[in-house]
């Protein structure tokens, strides 16, 4: 594995707007540090996520892509991260079953009152998708070999 | 099986159950058996065929031929019959509009397989006492039954039939299979050497759709592969991403509702392995949610439109096995 | 041809100090469909919202970015500002560069650097923004108010009084809550039943109130202005229409040994009951735990004395579903259990008591008929502990992080009482602070210090032993003078956190409300509306949403009322424009949608359309219904043709900000 001190990650985040983006404020409203790599999109729900949207970034050149949702039973619409839950585990498993690195993928639900676990989830993912480098294995996958 | 087949459907024609018949007609060589419409009995007579070559499953053609005037008969085997109840539980297949005819299963033979012991210019191939007698232009050759065995058959999940109006021959029985034998080997390669696997499996593709067009799961009205307007669709072709995801995307698309056919691999003129895409799929789904088979009945909820509040979350993934 | 105006805001310096905004506005003025990017001090200032008027009038704009602060605070702010100035307000879009930039980065390059990218993915998300139209949907007129303390009694009251029906929801047999249960009230020293009884009789009396006791809320559907609420009516086995509340099958009730939970256990209650003299409404309830008609169907003699035949052995629980445009929570609190804290004896010695049992050990409708006796030997005591914040502001995860707020208070007012009636006892009580902020509440304190000569001593209480010849050591530190003390005492009392109820989180659930990590009821926004959650049509009152004395109570319960009424008083309200369609010509008819829609929103039909081969084909397509889709979306990924998208977060929007981004 290549280590590379000056890369900087590019990271997606999809965020719930009722819970984690609200999060997401509360922890810019703390002043709670994490890097300028996280760049949040905002949703309605995590289970407006689409896979597809996921496999985009990553072809764009997302080098890690993570959802955040509300606590399981606390969502918005009920049974919206539910949903997600399973969509989520099973396109990370097939992602995993096609050799792309784990740490680049997570899911993790951030309440409206986590500023402080969303800034720490934040750090935390950014330092293991930094540690694994450039995603290339999903840019890659379909190349012919070299 | 083919004579009372014929038989069956003249029968059903004649007395008006039904107006048409789906079954099989030989292509180009005897071998390319290829779904057919047949709607006298003079057609059937001519053309309709089933033997060991008859593997394709009729029952994807239904969508369209369901919503025609009048009953169609369809011949289906055990592993149709899934696609077929799948089908007919996304309200795809009009199931008023079926008469279907459960008949038995393979194991099925795959030319490719004889062709690869060198054997050319097969003419007929015949199965005595599970040998195979192979008359070629170039003289008669034998290989053994079951060396020659499609590879959808040769983890055959079931031999019932979970639909059918009647039967002609027994019923038989949901099989113990080792069809994720080699989703669990690669389960247990490094993470690396998945990706090494799978780079050189997936780079063969030259994205023929073929994978698509036969699957009985992809019967969208309008694939997002095709609309302008999905973000996936393939407008250039040299770096597009949908070339790099459309594997990903379709197996995604059907799990839940894919029900293990093997048809994807079957048609595959790369010979890529895609069947395991869909097996991952469905050996995580039981072994998450709980056992499910997509077209076993048509009423249960698909795993990927239900939950459970305790369902496991993501991180399982990350824990599990070896990276 | 898209004409965009990007607005960068300084917010002050809480943007431009770490966000350079000229930057910011100069990059993206070169993005695609951008006529004007300016940068101004405060957009959400009068001036700063008519540059945006102006701007959409002059560049006649057909799409506007403002990059400041998130929009959960001014999304709304923009769009009515260009809504007023002629472009539709779904085509506005804020770049969050406050909250998620300039206030967590601070380092000036890469936080201008992401403010620019996030400034990006709005342009090109707005790029293909759609006019989109709001419709409206009816509001049924009736609130209902679940917990019937005095929370939900006021705010009940408040909406009767503007003339709508509203139901009360109350879990007891009886409503009234905790101030049923409190003897006198601080800063005023007033009997809290002799300011509280008359609100539930009032409450009951009111012909726009219906009053469901002993009852829970089982289900909630719908949304704001149109919920569909499944109530449950547990058995009490007692016709509440027939009991008239006479209080013979009390009397004669053979089973005179059960637990009495309005006087915190202190003494006993018949199996058939009325849980106090004044309760609301006055009918018995069976106690089927205890019952020995009930449990072993030997028995029967409250239905024998019961003159008007009230008594029904075989009633069940029923349900009922109703209607309502408006709920208000006011489920309220609950001391906490005391189990982790053995420190204090309170599991084994009778004599160390809650803050709410000595309220009624000193009740005149209490166990002792109001004089204060030690609940073990019944004897007069003269030396009290009193031990703040037992459970409240805890680093470890035995009690709460929160301060209970209403403790410093209560303790002062049980110091001052014991002190007024029992010159004779001393009364210590060891704090870590006193927190008296509120109307005459600091005076109030001083009082009990001054006057009553009540003995605050700022120190913990280590440890409390019951001793052989029935006194209490209370070992304690004096953190002034930094010595340990002894104390040889008669009682103990712990002012105990309180905590929500615990009917609270499901009903959350139900509710789709959110809560904080206490279980605490989250207000839509802590300053500007607290007594709003942030579902539509949910209003929060009282103690559900933290902890509050009862003249906030009552404050925060007119103010939920208040919200209520505006509501009700609309005869439909704006929908959410954001929902879910379906494309009918790629509608596969699968259903999968339909079953992942919470709402049941979603319907399908067989249509007649032309084929590209000209014939014609009926097909079942599905088709969403605005008024009822919320637009969470998840419909959209459960399709697999792609032809459910969603308004205002289309498929090619969110992919639009990921090529953004991740370019």
């Amino acid at each position: 594995m290549q280590v590379n001190e000056n890369f900087e990650p590019v990271i997606v985040a999809f965020c719930c707007n009722w819970c984690s983006y609200a999060g997401a404020d509360l922890s810019g409203t703390n002043r709670l540090n994490y890097p300028a790599n996280v760049k949040i999109i905002r949703v309605p729900c995590s289970c407006r996520v689409n896979p597809m949207f996921i496999l985009r970034a990553f072809q764009k050149g997302a080098d890690g892509v993570i959802i955040c949702g509300c606590h399981p039973g606390d969502c918005h619409y009920t049974s919206g991260n539910y949903f997600t839950r399973r969509r989520i585990t099973l396109l990370y498993s097939m992602l995993d079953f096609l050799g792309i690195e784990r740490n680049r993928t997570r899911l993790e639900w951030v309440s409206a009152a986590e500023g402080a676990k969303f800034a720490d989830v934040m750090n935390q993912f950014t330092e293991d998708v930094r540690k694994l480098g450039k995603n290339r294995r999903l840019e890659d996958l379909r190349c012919r070999k070299q | 099986m083919q004579e009372a087949m014929i038989k069956r459907a003249k029968e059903l024609l004649a007395d008006g159950t039904v107006n048409r018949v789906i079954g099989w007609k030989k292509g180009e060589f005897f071998y390319d058996a290829t779904p057919a419409v047949f709607r006298t009995a003079e057609e059937l007579d001519r053309q309709f065929i089933f033997d060991d070559f008859t593997q394709a499953n009729v029952s994807k053609y239904l969508v369209k031929e369901s919503r025609k005037d009048g009953k169609i008969l369809a011949f289906l085997k055990p592993c149709d019959t899934y696609s077929f109840n799948q089908l007919v539980k996304e309200h795809r297949i009009i199931r008023e509009n079926v008469y279907v005819v459960g008949v038995p299963g393979g194991p099925k033979l795959d030319i490719e397989k004889i062709k690869a012991k060198g054997i050319t210019g097969v003419l007929s191939v015949k199965n005595e006492n599970y040998t195979l007698k192979i008359e070629t232009l170039y003289g008669t050759e034998e290989m053994p039954f079951y060396e020659a065995i499609s590879g959808k058959c040769e983890s055959c999940k079931s031999k019932k039939h979970v639909a059918y109006d009647e039967l002609i021959g027994e019923d038989g029985e949901v099989l113990e299979s080792n069809r994720f034998d080699m989703v669990e080997k690669l389960e247990n390669m490094t993470a690396e050497e998945r990706f090494n696997f799978w780079q050189n499996e997936l780079s063969k593709c030259i994205r023929c759709n073929a994978c698509r067009n036969v699957c009985p799961a992809c019967t969208c009205e309008n694939c997002v592969f095709d609309n302008p307007k999905s973000g996936v669709d393939n407008k250039a072709p040299a770096d597009s991403f949908e070339e790099k995801m459309f594997h990903i995307i379709r197996a995604f698309h059907v799990a839940g509702r894919c029900t293990d056919c093997g048809e994807c691999s079957r048609v595959c003129p790369q010979n890529i392995p895609l069947h395991l895409l869909n097996r991952k799929f469905i050996k995580d789904i039981n072994s998450l949610y709980g056992e499910y088979q997509a077209g076993a009945d048509t009423t249960t909820k698909a795993p990927l439109n239900d939950y459970n509040t305790d369902d496991c979350e993501p991180s399982i993934v990350h824990e599990r096995g070896v990276e | 041809m898209q004409r965009i105006g990007v607005f960068v805001c300084h917010c002050g310096t809480n943007i431009a100090a770490t966000v350079d905004v000229k930057a910011v506005a100069e990059a993206l003025s070169h993005e695609q469909g951008v006529v004007i990017s300016q940068d101004y001090q405060y957009m959400c200032s009068e001036s700063g919202q008519d540059l945006i008027k102006n701007a959409v009038k002059e560049h006649k704009l057909t799409g506007v970015v403002v990059c400041s602060c998130s929009p959960r605070m001014h999304e709304n702010t923009f769009r009515k500002a260009a809504a007023s100035a002629g472009l539709n307000p779904y085509l506005v879009e804020i770049a969050n560069i406050r909250e998620q930039c300039s206030w967590i980065h601070k380092d000036i390059a890469s936080a201008t650097d992401k403010a620019i990218i996030l400034g990006k993915a709005a342009v090109a998300k707005v790029n293909l923004n759609t006019p989109l139209t709001a419709g409206e949907s009816p509001v049924v007129k009736r609130a209902l108010v679940i917990g019937g303390g005095i929370a939900g009694i006021q705010t009940a009251l408040d909406i009767a009084e503007a003339g709508f029906d509203v139901d009360i929801v109350e879990k007891e047999p009886t409503i009234g809550g905790k101030m049923a249960q409190i003897d006198k009230t601080f800063p005023t020293l007033d009997c809290a039943a002799c300011i509280l009884t008359p609100k539930m009789v009032e409450a009951a009396q009111n012909e726009h109130i219906t009053i469901h006791s002993f009852s829970e809320v089982s289900a909630v559907k719908g949304f704001v202005g149109n919920f569909t609420v499944t109530i449950k009516k547990k058995a009490r086995f007692v016709d509440e229409t027939k009991c008239t509340g006479c209080g013979l099958c009390t009397e004669k009730c053979p089973m005179k040994k059960v637990p009495n939970e309005f006087n915190m256990g202190l003494d006993n209650r018949t199996a058939v009951y009325i849980p106090f003299a004044q309760a609301v409404p006055k009918v018995a309830t069976i106690d089927p735990n205890y019952c020995l008609m009930l449990k072993n169907g030997k028995c029967g003699v409250c239905s024998k004395v019961c003159s008007v035949g009230a008594i029904d052995y075989k009633q069940t629980d029923k349900f009922i579903e109703q209607k309502y445009g408006a709920i208000v929570v006011a489920t309220g609190f609950n001391p906490i259990k005391l189990d982790k804290y053995d420190e204090f004896a309170y599991s084994y010695c009778p004599d160390v008591v809650t803050s709410l049992e000595l309220e009624r050990l000193m009740n005149a409708a209490g166990p002792n008929g109001g004089t204060l006796l030690r609940p073990s030997d019944k004897t007069h005591p003269h030396t009290i502990v009193f031990v703040q914040c037992v459970g409240s502001r805890c680093d470890d995860s035995k009690g709460k992080q929160y301060c209970s707020k209403i403790c410093c208070m209560y303790t002062a007012k049980h110091a001052m009482l014991i002190r007024e009636k029992y010159p004779d006892t001393e009364v210590y009580v060891f704090y870590i602070d006193v927190r008296t902020p509120g109307k005459n509440f600091d005076e109030f304190y001083r009082r009990a210090v001054e006057q009553y000569n009540v003995h605050y001593i700022k120190g913990m209480v280590g440890k409390v032993s019951p001793k052989a010849d029935g006194k209490i050591d209370v070992q304690a530190s004096d953190l002034l003078s930094n010595e340990q003390l002894h104390i040889n005492a008669d009682m103990v009392v712990l002012a105990t956190a309180i905590e929500p109820d615990k009917s609270a989180r499901p009903l959350a659930t139900m509710l789709t409300t959110q809560m904080d990590t206490n279980d605490f009821f989250t207000e839509a926004h802590p300053k500007l509306r607290p007594v709003e959650s942030a579902t539509a049509g949910i209003f929060l009152s009282g103690a559900c949403q933290g902890p509050k004395d009862i003249p906030e109570t009552v404050a925060q319960a007119s103010a939920a009322a208040a919200k209520a009424i505006g509501l009700l008083c609309k005869n439909s309200i704006t929908c959410n424009p954001c929902v879910a369609h379906s494309n009918e010509l790629m509608c596969n008819g699968c259903s999968a949608c339909e079953k992942v829609c919470p709402y049941g929103a979603i319907t399908y039909q067989d249509k007649e359309f032309r084929m590209p081969d000209r014939t014609t084909a009926i097909r079942r397509v599905a088709s969403v219904n605005p008024a009822v889709c919320q637009g969470c979306g998840a419909c959209t990924v459960a399709c697999p043709s792609g032809a459910m998208d969603l308004n205002g977060f289309s498929n090619s929007q969110i992919m639009a900000e990921v090529d953004a981004i991740c370019k």
